[in-house]
């Protein structure tokens, strides 16, 4: 057994900075590569481009990526773990296969995850009486079951666990967890078993602080972020794991950014709800029994997890189409441009409603004076205020009342208040809104799939 | 005497369906302390009257001195729905920093 694995974060989400996973194989030691490419409305976005041609359906950055890193890590023996096979992994493993030859790699084990993917399997999870009620509002899945663009269940770490154990260098996946990610080479290294539930939260933890990339590392930091250097070259954050559950966060030397108490702590309250009950389908993690300890330069030691049994649901998340959206917006300019752009906002909500058009809702927000804190805002004195951008956005079921809308913003500038500019978009056009349904479905429903693919 | 709680404090946001999360982290015991005693839940509430409309939750974790606030119906329907500007509430951790705090 290996006494320790470096485990590294290369993407936190699908556009995330492109060179990052290039300096996580070259800048330093690392055994395992993670890159975490699913937001929930990536999913659907993957589906619609699948439905088009059906050789997409998966994070296009991919193949070039791999093209480029490919032949350092066979070199130095990284492996590659990602779930940016989106809603056709298949097909990445495929696209992968084909840039290594191209390149003249002479063999590569690719090892695939299936079996998420239920949206053509709604119907029988139904009749086995899961009817994928909704976990916010209780409603059956069958309200808008005609609407279901995707329809994906999250795994966990095993299934890459499986594909590990069978020679794969490369996992590509479809809907797994974040943290499951940073998981599995863990439990494959160091043998950990699904029952030990305090190592399984302790690399679910890891793969918490990994999933966001920098997030970890300096990016997005509320503390002192005008003390951190170097943030053009951040190093994305490395989990170093031990066979007894403790792992230290870290990053290249020579990189820039911070891995400190405070920069790991703010990512460790990201996005969570009760810190007691972190559920993921290898275990339920507590955050409140984290230790975490600043050993300095950039070394971040996290210990003492303590971890529940799994539940015996996995999450699903479904995407429906739900209506249609539009955002227009106009700048306008001091003398006072607070009241031009409530005026123009007046104007523009009176002529909607003149033409009878039918919207779910209208929202309207002043940037530069109160669009991202709202009442919280400081009152400003008006002379003081040298421009706002009036920002309107609209939703709705009707098409032609979304579209309209964009033809009803931009004559402001010749028929409303004075001192406006910012219309270089043209006609904001009706984007098509997709909601999101969470479920929960009995594990026993469904199979995870694993295929190896060789070159 | 009144404090300003970004002068003891740190914060993140991010969002969870339509409800927002924010994880507030002192920086050190006693800023832990008068955050403990001073954000209650109805405080915070009160904080968000005009942003959030739900319920608020919260959850000590003393392990790392943060205290973790859940609040819900704030994004306008949530992730893509939401026809907010923020409409994942990256904001509101900045938004809750600027209370300020008589001790």
């Amino acid at each position: 057994m290996k006494e320790k694995i470096r485990i590294a974060s290369g993407q936190g989400f699908w556009g995330d900075l492109i060179e990052a996973p290039y300096w996580q194989v070259t800048k330093g030691p690392i055994d395992y590569l993670v890159m975490d490419y699913l937001a929930e409305v990536t999913m659907s976005i993957l589906q619609k481009q699948k439905n088009k041609n059906p050789d997409l359906g998966y994070a296009r950055d991919i193949p070039g990526l791999m093209k480029k890193i490919l032949p350092i890590c066979k070199e130095k023996g990284i492996k590659v773990i990602t779930n940016g096979g989106g809603v056709n992994p298949v097909a990445c493993a495929e696209a992968i296969i084909k840039v290594a030859k191209d390149i003249g790699i002479k063999n590569l084990k690719i090892g695939v995850v299936v079996g998420d993917d239920i949206k053509d399997k709604i119907d029988d999870v139904i009749s086995a009486g899961c009817e994928l009620n909704n976990m916010e509002t209780g409603e059956s899945v069958k309200t808008v079951k005609d609407k279901i663009l995707s329809a994906n269940v999250y795994f966990g770490a095993f299934p890459i666990v499986e594909a590990l154990q069978i020679g794969a260098e490369i996992v590509i996946t479809g809907r797994t967890t974040d943290t499951g990610l940073t998981l599995a080479p863990m439990i494959y290294e160091f043998g950990w078993k699904a029952n030990n539930y305090n190592l399984m939260a302790a690399g679910t933890v890891a793969g918490h602080i990994l999933e966001c990339g920098a997030q970890s590392s300096g990016g997005n930091f509320l503390g002192d972020w005008q003390s951190l250097e170097n943030m053009a070259e951040v190093g994305f954050p490395i989990a170093e794991a031990f066979p007894n559950g403790d792992v230290v966060i870290t990053k290249h030397e020579n990189t820039g950014g911070l891995v400190s108490f405070a920069t790991v702590a703010e990512q460790l309250v990201y996005e969570i709800g009760d810190p007691k009950s972190y559920i993921t389908p290898d275990c339920v993690a507590d955050f409140s029994s984290i230790k975490l300890e600043d050993l300095g330069n950039n070394r971040v030691k996290v210990y003492d997890v303590k971890g529940n049994p799994e539940t015996e649901f996995f999450k699903v998340s479904c995407s429906y189409a739900s209506g249609y959206s539009a955002i227009g917006s106009l700048t306008y300019s001091w003398p006072q441009a607070l009241t031009k752009a409530k005026a123009a906002d007046k104007i523009l909500r009176k002529r909607l409603e003149n033409l009878n058009l039918k919207y779910d809702e209208i929202k309207t927000e002043f940037i530069g004076y109160n669009a991202t804190q709202g009442p919280l805002s400081k009152e400003l004195n008006e002379d003081d205020i040298n421009e706002i951008m009036l920002r309107v956005a609209v939703r709705g079921k009707d098409y032609d009342s979304i579209e309209r809308f964009g033809k009803e913003i931009a004559p402001l500038i010749l028929t409303g208040p004075p001192s406006v500019t910012g219309f270089a978009g043209g006609r904001p056009k009706p984007s098509e809104v997709v909601a999101y349904w969470p479920a929960l479905i009995p594990k026993k429903l469904v199979k995870p799939e694993v295929k190896l693919y060789e070159l | 005497m009144k404090i300003k709680l970004r002068d003891i404090a740190h914060a993140r946001s991010g969002d969870k369906g339509d409800a927002g999360n924010v994880g507030v982290i002192a920086y050190d015991d006693k800023g832990f302390e008068i955050i403990r005693k001073h954000l209650s839940k109805e405080r915070v509430k009160k904080h968000f009257e005009g942003i959030c409309f739900g319920e608020v939750e919260r959850y000590e974790m003393p392990n790392i001195r943060a205290i973790n606030f859940l609040l819900h119906n704030t994004l306008g329907g949530g992730g893509t729905v939401s026809l907010k500007h923020d409409a994942q509430g990256k904001i509101l951790a900045s938004a809750m920093l600027r209370m300020e705090i008589e001790i």
